[in-house]
């Protein structure tokens, strides 16, 4: 396989979970706001912060207000990552690796892409936010089970497992930080259970909460949450489950020692939640250094097989290539 | 005859499908009355269902506008072309004595220049010749074949015979389409193929697989193959995935390969390095190789030529065979023919006047009304004088283009090309002028395609078939009417 093209597959899987997960968490901040009352002291802004998006915001917008904030993530060509940016990069690298992916890839991609950009208003706009931020997690859903029932179990989807899992594991990693963030922000005094609010919103942002019932069988408790989401083995946007997908794709792949070596120094990396340790801003040092861990650990991708710095040992000298590269996707 | 034939006439012009007196040739006479026989909705629905394979199919190719690159669905005809077998035989072997002449040429001119030598042709045409390389002299590549695949563009005249009007030997492009056609075709007229005896187009792939293969630099088993293109915004990309997809070999950008201090190619994938052994490129020679062209190129990889020279990749068609794709060489086609292989050429030409002898100059310049003029290098059909459409100032332009550079300038009477029957609205056929572009492959062996390539000017009375200036196609068809 063409390293270009398996690249490519990698970018295309990561922006389309990207347009998912952004949906999901513009819709559940609207749930969770709905929820609280006026007085509670938790913005939209939050969602910029934990997207690590402070300065390309702040070049473009003055207010920090739910409008602002909800186009930035939806609509804005100036955010790499806004979903229809995210979206842009899915059709681009899809265009070009459109003969190793099923053959309705390509229109089902277009569709998705149609609706959003002709429906965008729905989006920023608060009236059929809902319906809208619906009806693209169900295109995205139909287009990764077309995936799941007509693709070889090739490389191609090796790498498709890769950009996907390591998507899913950055974004889990974020909406933890969202929780734990608002409930670190001085709330005295408010007449409801924020914690409640805030951890049920987290989970369901995450398709979650069922499965949390269902595993945990307790009422949602800050730092169960936070174990579940972390550690839970079955349920698929757990930080452990999608390390446990990386680590089987990585396997089925050529020359993947490197890889390995750094998902499992990520995987060694743990807080102690077993013994109940609050969820601190230790704890969220701990959520940034598994995000940086996860850039390193794509980094290793993409010396691996896309950039192609590192051959295999026999012709690593031939293999250098000085050429900068020319990339479709290479914002992450 | 029926209704819809009845209003149809092709006035001066040979019809491919219908005589001057109204009547279906040949290798019509069931097609034409197979349609004559349809209801007016039953053909409209013919060519709905065209539209729709089209766009099922994904059959698209790219237009640039200032808006960025659009991808137009293929612009098809439904009503087929056909041709008599017995005469595409003889057309096929004219096209097959022309390649192997125009190989023998290139290698000569990037050797010893004997037909320079021989008087037969003069100097100039090497020393001025822009596609000329001094990079490739003294090359050979295997069988000396330069050309390896290459277009030739017929037309047929009043009196209906064949003529060549060019030849492309640098990357002619279009036989996707042409294997395409056929497709749509199957599936919108399929009653046709029972009861017509339609020789079969679709081996062509297997046949350039074959061909490349056995050329391969390499003795081994299984050589490395791989499509290269400029990438997605060629407007030929379509045509590029789809050759590479059909020969189950790699479509690769120039920056999926290297060459190593081995000077061989390797090509970047996800195991490391793996080594090609042929190269089928469409892209243009400037582009090939930043360190021996154009500087400026990023399509193409760094020290290509010098692996190609070292003889450790092939490629296709070799750098330097459009030394042969010009229009003044092509003026010196016959003689070339009769130069190397002592044959008469079974293919005739069109007369062409070149501008760099005063007498033939004087000619074109006092007849601008009535010449096509075409620049010696350009190819898409950019760049010419349509005399008779023409206006004063035009006229005045190119007789100060033929002033300043007469070397780069030939010119043309204005053919009567050829027409067929095309639908142009519901139930309504006009007369269109085509061409063909036949594919022919030489390694070893020499194949030419089944037909080739129809192209159709879809504006009445215009001669321009190219897609890139509003051209569409039809399907070609070699009708054998002598099986029983």
């Amino acid at each position: 396989m063409l390293s270009r093209v398996a690249e490519r597959i990698y970018w295309g899987s990561r922006y389309l979970e990207r347009v998912e997960s952004t949906a999901r968490l513009v819709s559940v901040y609207d749930n969770l706001l709905f929820d609280l009352p006026r007085d509670t002291n938790i913005s939209w802004y939050n969602l910029i912060i934990i997207n690590s998006s402070t300065e390309s915001f702040n070049e473009r917008y003055k207010v920090h207000d739910e409008r602002n904030v909800v186009k930035f993530l939806l609509a804005d060509d100036s955010n790499s990552s806004s979903m229809l940016s995210s979206l842009k990069q899915v059709k681009e690298n899809i265009r070009t690796t459109r003969d190793v992916v099923p053959q309705d890839t390509w229109e089902l991609i277009n569709e998705l892409d149609l609706y959003a950009r002709n429906h965008i208003r729905q989006g920023i706009n608060r009236t059929n936010r809902h319906q809208f931020l619906n009806t693209i997690i169900k295109h995205c859903q139909e287009i990764n089970g077309l995936f799941e029932s007509a693709m070889s179990r090739d490389a191609t989807w090796q790498f498709m497992m890769l950009g996907r899992n390591l998507e899913r594991a950055d974004m889990t990693t974020r909406i933890l930080d969202a929780g734990a963030s608002i409930m670190l922000q001085p709330n005295e005094g408010t007449r409801i259970n924020l914690g409640q609010v805030v951890w049920g919103n987290v989970l369901r942002s995450l398709s979650a909460y069922m499965n949390y019932r269902r595993s945990i069988r307790t009422a949602v408790q800050s730092s169960k949450v936070a174990r579940f989401l972390i550690e839970d083995p079955h349920f698929p946007r757990t930080i452990a489950f999608c390390l446990d997908e990386i680590e089987t794709a990585i396997h089925k792949l050529p020359r993947s020692h490197n890889s390995l070596a750094s998902l499992n120094a990520l995987k060694q990396l743990k807080y102690p939640l077993e013994n109940g340790s609050p969820l601190n801003e230790e704890f969220r040092d701990y959520l940034n250094d598994l995000q940086i861990k996860v850039s390193e650990l794509h980094n290793d991708f993409s010396e691996n097989w896309f950039s192609f710095t590192s051959g295999n040992e026999e012709n690593s000298e031939t293999a250098k290539s000085d050429k900068p590269k020319l990339q479709i996707a290479c914002e992450a | 005859m029926s209704i819809i034939w009845d209003n149809y006439e092709s006035e001066k012009h040979f019809d491919e499908l219908i005589t001057e007196k109204g009547k279906a040739r040949e290798p019509s006479r069931k097609l034409v009355k197979h349609i004559g026989q349809m209801e007016v909705d039953e053909l409209d629905k013919r060519r709905q269902m065209a539209e729709a394979t089209i766009q099922e199919m994904g059959i698209s190719f790219t237009v640039y506008t200032e808006e960025g690159n659009i991808d137009r669905a293929w612009p098809f005809d439904i009503i087929p072309r056909t041709i008599l077998s017995r005469q595409w035989k003889t057309t096929a072997d004219g096209l097959q004595q022309r390649l192997k002449a125009l190989n023998m040429f290139i290698n000569d001119l990037y050797h010893d220049q004997q037909i320079i030598k021989d008087g037969i042709i003069p100097e100039h045409i090497i020393s001025k010749s822009k596609n000329f390389r001094p990079e490739c002299v003294g090359v050979t590549p295997a069988h000396g074949v330069w050309a390896n695949i290459c277009g030739t563009d017929l037309v047929r005249d009043a009196d209906g015979k064949f003529y060549v009007l060019e030849d492309n030997l640098r990357v002619p492009s279009g036989v996707s389409y042409m294997l395409e056609n056929r497709a749509i075709t199957k599936r919108v007229l399929p009653e046709m193929f029972e009861k017509e005896n339609i020789l079969p187009v679709d081996d062509y792939t297997s046949q350039l697989f074959d061909m490349l293969a056995s050329l391969s630099p390499r003795d081994v088993e299984d050589p490395e193959i791989v499509v290269m293109t400029p990438g997605i915004f060629n407007s030929a990309y379509f045509e590029h995935a789809f050759l590479a997809q059909q020969m189950g070999v790699e479509l690769v950008e120039g920056d999926d390969l290297f060459v190593g201090d081995d000077d061989c190619v390797y090509m970047k994938t996800i195991s490391g390095p793996e080594r090609v052994d042929f190269i089928y490129r469409r892209i243009d020679d400037e582009f090939l190789d930043p360190e021996a062209f154009n500087k400026e190129s990023v399509l193409g990889v760094p020290g290509l030529m010098r692996a190609w020279k070292a003889g450790n990749v092939a490629l296709a068609n070799a750098p330097g065979a459009g030394v042969a794709d010009d229009k003044v060489v092509y003026a010196y086609v016959p003689q070339i023919i009769e130069y190397y292989l002592n044959e008469k050429p079974i293919l005739p030409n069109v007369e062409t006047f070149l501008c760099e002898y005063e007498d033939q100059r004087e000619y074109v310049l006092a007849n601008l009304d009535k010449l096509v003029v075409k620049p010696a290098n350009e190819s898409g059909g950019y760049g010419m004088l349509v005399g008779p459409h023409s206006t004063k100032k035009d006229q005045a332009k190119f007789a100060e283009l033929i002033k300043d550079n007469p070397r780069n300038y030939i010119a043309q009477p204005t053919l009567s090309l050829s027409t067929a029957p095309t639908l142009i609205s519901s139930g309504n056929l006009e007369p269109r002028h085509l061409d063909l572009r036949p594919f022919i492959l030489q390694g070893k062996e020499t194949y030419v395609t089944t037909g080739g390539l129809t192209r159709v000017a879809m504006k009445k009375g215009s001669l321009v078939v190219n897609s890139s200036q509003g051209g569409g196609s039809k399907d070609t068809w070699i009708v054998d009417t002598e099986v029983k």
